[in-house]
């Protein structure tokens, strides 16, 4: 059925044109007046506190598990004090950076998506309009911004605890010393991954807010819509860390090193 | 047209616009489609300054869509849309918000903002587009609230409210930064008789002590009749609703919507006197 497939080809991309447009209207919203500030404090809130639990237990377990699944391998080159060194500079560069993004896109993309979604179809978006604001300046500048203050700052806490995770089981399970651990760790640390890891949370923020709040405010079909919108937002949000990911990756080996 | 005689001297569009008469939205061969489905087929009409129009159809004939077109939250694929001397079709959204400023619009289910609190919803356009002192902004607030008598409910949350309430908190809303022009969807559908009377109320007091031009969207005919042919009249301090005369009578005019096309405009008596069947059914 070509016609078939045509139609769908001219969906996605009629989509990813409507999703530039909205991160160029934002680019642009975000920077001139007016700004609502009480919003952004509020999403700084819900988006950056409201997932702290979550990130701190998802860096915690993935220090942990890496220091257990890398004693082993460590183990067959006689190199287990080495083992600061691998959780660090892998919590750091990718995984670190990458959950914390999935966990956002999880906890904060469906929210976004949910909520600017049920505002679409109760008409509330058309009422923000009809009483003279930009949605785009209401809603999505304020998000945005917060995503991107808040989760660089949560993916360092994340790499923080799965330090402290791997290093509980460096000293507990694979009896290294905390001190060996420790500065295993440092000097496996270069500047490069370092940066890497600051700078690529930026990105992976940009996309799952930006895609989350083009999911919600193209919802229709009522409050199933809504529930559509939140798996989509979800789902596209998660591929779009993984693919934004590498990418990133690829471009920063290429710059930095 | 063809009238070259200097004597009555032709006003200027200025002159209408803030005349006594002037036309506050004027349609003028407005026509829309969603995909290939037509909702409205080349509509014109034009409502004056402090007149109401009331627009009847049945259920998707598209006036909601007239009301959208006029905020200009949808534009229409031919014709020529003018809001208060304004061209709103072809607008840019920026642009559009200095014509928006001067109406106020009640959506059909009230679309009032669920993380606000009454107090919010109703002074949102004063306390976030304005740059007025937020305790002048509280008593606009409190005045309009009592206006449609909810003050007590000033600090709840729109969840926390009857259908009726909300129905009450959006007019409130829509009147907070004081407009020109009020839109109204069906503000009384889904209401008892007495909160649609007291609704119908709001309406009346609006068009006759601020002078608001008016559109009103609804199938309930009774408070269709109701505002059209009811007058309110200041009376030292107090506000009574009364029986209205001939001459207001005409000046709310009915809209019939049918298949995308106007099928009938006229007054309170007109529509009255109607006899086309399909008009009958919808009367009775
Ligand atoms: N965004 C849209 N996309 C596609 N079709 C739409 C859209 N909005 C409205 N319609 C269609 O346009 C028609 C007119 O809608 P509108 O909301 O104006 O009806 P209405 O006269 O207000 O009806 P009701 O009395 O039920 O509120 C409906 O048939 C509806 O299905
Ligand atoms: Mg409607």
């Amino acid at each position: 059925m070509p016609g078939h497939i045509e139609d769908r080809v001219k969906a996605a991309v009629l989509e990813v044109q409507e999703y530039v447009r909205l991160c160029v209207t934002t680019a642009r919203a975000a920077t001139s007046r007016p700004f609502y500030r009480y919003d952004f404090v509020e999403q700084l809130d819900s988006i950056g506190v409201g997932s702290l639990t979550v990130v701190v237990l998802t860096g915690l377990f993935t220090g942990a598990v890496l220091a257990l699944q890398s004693g082993i391998s460590l183990d067959q080159f006689g190199a287990r004090e080495e083992v600061g060194r691998l959780v660090g500079a892998s919590m750091v560069k990718e995984l670190g950076p990458v959950l914390t993004a999935l966990m956002v896109t999880g906890r904060v993309g469906s929210g976004i998506a949910a909520e600017l979604g049920s505002m679409l179809v109760t008409e509330q978006v058309a009422a923000l309009r009809a009483l003279g604001t930009d949605p785009v300046r209401k809603l999505v500048v304020p998000r945005v911004l917060a995503g991107l203050l808040m989760v660089p700052a949560l993916t360092a806490i994340s790499n923080g605890v799965g330090m402290i995770g791997a290093w509980f089981i460096a000293v507990a399970q694979l009896r290294v010393a905390s001190s060996v651990y420790w500065n295993s760790v440092w000097y496996g640390l270069y500047m490069e991954d370092v940066w890497m890891g600051l700078l690529k949370p930026f990105f992976l923020a940009f996309v799952i807010v930006t895609i989350a709040c083009h999911v919600g405010l193209r919802t229709s079909g009522g409050t199933q819509g809504v529930g559509r919108a939140t798996t989509r937002a979800v789902v596209a949000g998660s591929v779009a860390v993984l693919a934004v990911d590498f990418f990133v990756t690829k471009l920063m080996i290429f710059v930095l090193y | 047209m063809s009238d070259t005689s200097p004597d009555p001297p032709a006003p200027t569009a200025e002159e209408v616009l803030e005349g006594e008469k002037a036309p506050v939205v004027v349609f003028d061969g407005v026509s829309l489609a969603f995909d290939d489905r037509v909702i409205l087929k080349s509509v014109s009409f034009a409502l004056l300054l402090g007149h109401t129009k009331i627009i009847l159809g049945a259920s998707g004939a598209g006036k909601s869509t007239i009301l959208r077109l006029i905020l200009g939250l949808l534009k229409p694929d031919a014709g020529v849309i003018w809001v208060n001397g304004e061209r709103v079709d072809g607008m840019s959204e920026r642009e559009l918000m200095r014509v928006r400023a001067d109406i106020g619009m009640v959506f059909q289910e009230g679309a009032l903002f669920d993380s606000l609190t009454v107090r919010e919803n109703v002074g949102f356009k004063l306390f976030e587009e304005t740059k007025m002192p937020l305790a002048e902004v509280n008593r606009r607030v409190e005045e309009v609230l009592g206006f449609v008598g909810l003050l007590e409910h000033i600090d709840k949350m729109p969840s926390a409210l009857s259908g009726g309430q909300r129905r009450r908190v959006a007019i409130a809303r829509a009147m907070t930064a004081k407009p020109r022009l009020l839109l109204y969807d069906e503000p009384t559908t889904g209401l008892d008789p007495i909160t649609s009377t007291s609704i119908d109320a709001e309406i009346i007091k609006l068009r006759d002590l601020e002078r608001v031009s008016s559109i009103v969207v609804t199938h309930q005919l009774r408070d269709a009749f109701y505002v059209a042919t009811h007058e309110a009249v200041a009376d030292n301090g107090a506000v009574r609703i009364e029986q209205a005369d001939r001459s207001k009578c005409e000046e709310a005019e009915f809209l019939m919507l049918r298949d995308g096309e106007i099928v009938f405009e006229g007054n309170a008596s007109q529509l009255r006197a109607e006899r086309d069947p399909y008009l009958l059914t919808f009367l009775s």
